[in-house]
């Protein structure tokens, strides 16, 4: 779809069109997917479309206004548990839990964003780590145990299809997912195109020069992380219900290295990277272990490296290179 | 008062471990300014290394250097082969390489060598002579161990050809190539003797935290905490932070938190470390020309 | 068995036989994508001293750079002493005996003066080391008194001195000096440049400066190269040239 900093140099028109076209094909596969395949693939489906809202919380923050987070599945956790805890002890019902789950995940990622607003890149990628690592223990802590139901979890009832005769419930729960998705990327899509998102890449590749601009660089960088949060919050309780079962170590530092591995190896700065991104967090560790039946983690390892080597920007960055030597075939005397 | 003592000196002891995590740390990041997340993996894969030699019959400290040779190896491999790669990378990208990394060394370690919790024997006999009330005798080992170990690095750096020019090679990396130093090889020879270090702070901690893949999830945390402390840039100031650590960790243990939040408690000293003072307490406040 | 790389035999007349110390030969830079030298072509006697001139963005630094193969991409034939070294890393070409004084001095600042001088005799086994500590010593008694300070709280004076005897201390054959005045009073700069005189007058040290100021330059050096963006020009340090180029 669209990165932020493209410039639009070739027939504006042309581009867009092409680039609806993709979108449309795209719905339309989504839509009709899961009658297309079996239960286990439409739950994976539906894990794909979570995570690709995660991704998108990762990418507004780590690609757009350059703040990187290893600590993002704090607030997945978090996201997840606002959930469980309405649904278990307030008895509310699964659909409303998300508007409360972002709005709280919104407020604690503010909270946390300002002081993290001063961190430079590392020194961040370090805090949010020590994050992560922190989370499960957190949530095991006795004095939350009544909400949380500690280490052993808490059992969630999956949501049931309204329409049990058309849609099963994994299959209702995915067109739920998706119908979520679909708001929160198009509210994405709109930011990223218009002032905020311009301030944002301004902030992320020349934070001083923005500064001596007016810019105020902490205000956006908290907010960005309370946006960020608050897309990995909606995911973290979208994915507790389709999980069925949440307890903390559901939510350790792999989680949130499995997030920042989407997010790269899909396309930072990039809308239809984290598209990319997801499917990949989803589908190679199984094929990894599927491939290698002694040592999938390892290989994964070694997988993400060579990908770094040959395609740091992500795909999305391959893409647009792409894009960018088809440009210069067409026409040899523009300069990009 | 005979508690707290207790708590003083055991959480010396833990302190030594973190202190050589944090040694390893500021190595890497003077070097290459970048900080090795991969750190605790390639320790446990180390100690992992060195019990597999123990069960096979050999004596103990026979396998300590044995471990020390092949950790010093692995480091060195990978800096040639994956990281000079990377030298110039974002660091997203480097970010990246060293999840990869850690993923690499904690599933190698996983196949290798089972995911089975293991409970190694100290090297250091429980009723030995240099046992106190306070301390165990594992406990006198591993602070002995690492101030002997931190002594040879620190008089490797400070007195020998070899340690002048990796510290020029992280001072600066374009002069040092213009007094004829290779700067490639310094930056290996940093990765090595890191990962010696990570190694041995594995081989301590293992009687204690008991070997698994996971031995050294919690460790690292509280590495990343000291190299902070001490100041992520200061390789004296590391070990310093590595023994504040290790006591703030038993005493707020033990008398605020509770066990059950020490990793939080980690957590809590890196962010109030960088929020008030990144440049840790020994370390050079880096001013920015912009 | 005599240092191969110590000045070559006595007299101006072999000294003007014997094949040029540094030879570039329709050299072309660049930084990536972008130009910066086209077709330089320059000589440096044995013994001589010669100043490279220009305007700021020249490419003078560029020139000492490709020289050492410093993050420049280099076409064309570079020669020390009739051995072609273009393309070999910089370790190796300081090995062949060409010392380099950067541009910003380069000090190793976190390190004691001692070890900077250390550093700079890194590469040498032999025992001639603390006799050239000596002489270091007398052209820049200032180190001699900071030998134990961190190099990083000397003055610019300082350690631009530092770093002139740092290059000293590996006995080079070729100095290459980036703008040693760059940043310090002009009573310093004289004395570092009459210093550089004496040494390349007693040692018979062949120099490459490159200097914004011109005047000082010209005072200095025997022979001048003139970069006009990327291609010099090579004319002798005389009245005609001073009264050209200086207004003077």
């Amino acid at each position: 779809m669209v990165s932020a900093d493209a410039a639009v140099t070739s027939a504006p028109a042309r581009r867009l069109g092409g680039r609806t076209a993709a979108v449309a094909a795209l719905v339309v596969i989504a839509v009709v997917a899961p009658f297309m395949v079996s239960g286990y693939h439409t739950h994976q489906l539906t894990e794909i479309v979570i995570y690709a809202i995660a991704l998108l919380g990762l990418n507004l923050l780590t690609g757009f206004s350059g703040q990187i987070s290893l600590g993002n599945g704090a607030f997945y956790a978090l996201g997840a548990y606002t959930a469980v805890i309405l649904m278990t002890r307030l008895a509310v019902p699964y659909w409303a839990t998300l508007p409360v789950a972002g709005a709280v995940c919104f407020v604690v990622g503010v909270l946390f964003g300002r002081p993290a607003a001063r961190l430079e890149g590392l020194y961040l990628a370090l805090a949010t780590f020590a994050l992560a690592v922190a989370t499960p223990q957190i949530f095991k802590h006795d004095a939350l145990q009544p909400w949380t139901g500690g280490s052993s979890g808490v059992i969630l009832d999956k949501p049931a299809s309204p329409i049990p005769a058309q849609l099963s419930n994994d299959q209702w729960l995915y067109f739920f997912c998706l119908a979520v998705a679909i708001v929160l990327f198009t509210a994405a899509w709109n930011v990223v195109r218009g002032r905020t998102g311009r301030a944002l890449v301004a902030l992320r590749d020349h934070p001083i020069a923005a500064a001596a601009m007016g810019i105020d660089t902490t205000s956006y960088k908290s907010v960005s992380f309370g946006v960020s949060a608050m897309y990995t919050g909606i995911a973290g309780a979208l994915g507790a219900l389709a999980a069925g079962f949440v307890s903390p170590d559901s939510f350790t530092i792999a989680l949130s290295l499995q997030l920042v591995v989407g997010g790269v190896v899909g396309g930072i700065a990039s809308i239809f990277g984290t598209l990319f991104g997801a499917a990949f967090i989803e589908v190679v560790p199984d094929l990894a272990s599927k491939l290698s039946d002694a040592a999938p983690t390892a290989l994964y390892g070694i997988l993400l490296i060579v990908c770094m080597m040959v395609m740091p920007d992500g795909l999305a960055g391959v893409v647009r290179s792409v894009q960018a030597r088809l440009a210069r075939l067409r026409h040899p005397r523009t300069r990009t | 008062m005979q508690a707290l003592s207790h708590q003083l000196l055991s959480g010396l002891a833990n302190g030594s471990i973190y202190a050589s995590v944090a040694v390893a740390l500021v190595m890497i990041f003077k070097a290459t300014h970048q900080v090795n997340f991969a750190q605790g993996e390639m320790a446990m894969f180390s100690t992992y290394v060195a019990f597999t030699l123990l069960k096979a019959g050999i004596p103990y400290w026979v396998a300590f250097a044995i471990t020390l040779v092949c950790s010093f190896v692995i480091g060195v491999a990978i800096e040639r082969v994956i990281m000079r790669r990377f030298r110039a990378a974002s660091e997203l990208t480097s970010v990246i390489v060293f999840i990869g990394l850690l993923l690499a060394f904690h599933g190698a370690a996983e196949w290798l060598f089972g995911p089975v919790i293991q409970r190694p024997d100290s090297p250091f006999a429980r009723d030995a002579w240099y046992g106190t009330t306070y301390l165990s005798p594992h406990e006198v080992g591993m602070i002995g161990v690492t101030l002997v170990v931190l002594g040879i690095v620190f008089v490797f750096f400070r007195f020998t050809r070899l340690g002048l020019a990796m510290r020029a090679s992280a001072d600066n990396p374009q002069s040092s190539r213009l007094v004829g130093i290779r700067v490639g090889w310094m930056l290996a020879l940093g990765w090595g003797l890191a990962s010696v270090l990570g190694a041995v702070a594995g081989m301590m901690a293992a009687p204690i935290v008991y070997l698994s893949p996971d031995m050294m999830g919690g460790v690292i945390l509280y590495g990343f905490a000291a190299a902070l402390l001490g100041g992520i840039d200061n390789p004296w100031g590391a070990p310093i932070g590595g023994f504040i650590v290790g006591v703030l960790e038993n005493l707020a243990g033990a008398y605020l938190v509770g066990n059950q939040l020490k990793l939080a408690l980690a957590l809590g000293v890196i962010v109030a470390v960088l929020v008030f003072k990144p440049s840790g307490l020994f370390g050079r406040t880096v001013v920015v020309r912009v | 068995m005599t240092d191969p790389r110590a000045p070559a035999g006595p007299g101006l007349g072999a000294a003007t036989m014997a094949a040029p110390v540094l030879e570039l030969r329709s050299v072309d830079a660049a930084y990536g994508a972008t130009d910066v030298l086209r077709a330089v072509t320059l000589e440096v006697a044995d013994g001589g001293m010669v100043a490279l001139l220009g305007a700021n963005g020249a490419g003078k630094t560029t020139t000492l750079r490709a020289i050492c193969n410093m993050g420049v991409r280099t076409r064309g034939e570079i020669r020390f002493a009739g051995q072609r070294i273009d393309g070999l890393p910089t370790e190796r070409i300081v090995r062949l005996g060409v010392g380099h004084v950067p541009e910003g001095r380069g000090t190793f600042l976190s390190l004691s003066v001692e070890e900077n001088l250390k550093l700079g005799s890194y590469l040498r086994r032999d025992r001639g080391v603390a006799g050239d500590l000596a002489r270091v010593f007398g052209y820049f008694p200032v180190l001699r008194e900071r030998f134990r300070q961190q190099a990083g709280t000397l003055s610019g004076g300082e350690q631009q001195m530092l770093a002139i005897a740092r290059a000293l201390m590996s006995r080079p054959r070729l100095l290459l000096l980036d703008e040693p005045s760059f940043g310090l009073a002009p009573i310093l700069v004289q004395e570092i440049f009459r210093i550089l005189r004496v040494i390349n007058q007693e040692e018979r040290m062949t120099m490459l400066l490159v200097e914004q100021n011109a005047r000082l330059a010209l005072d200095l050096v025997g022979q001048v190269f003139l970069l006009e963006t990327g291609r010099p020009q090579q004319i002798a340090a005389d009245e005609t040239v001073r009264r050209a180029y200086l207004g003077v």
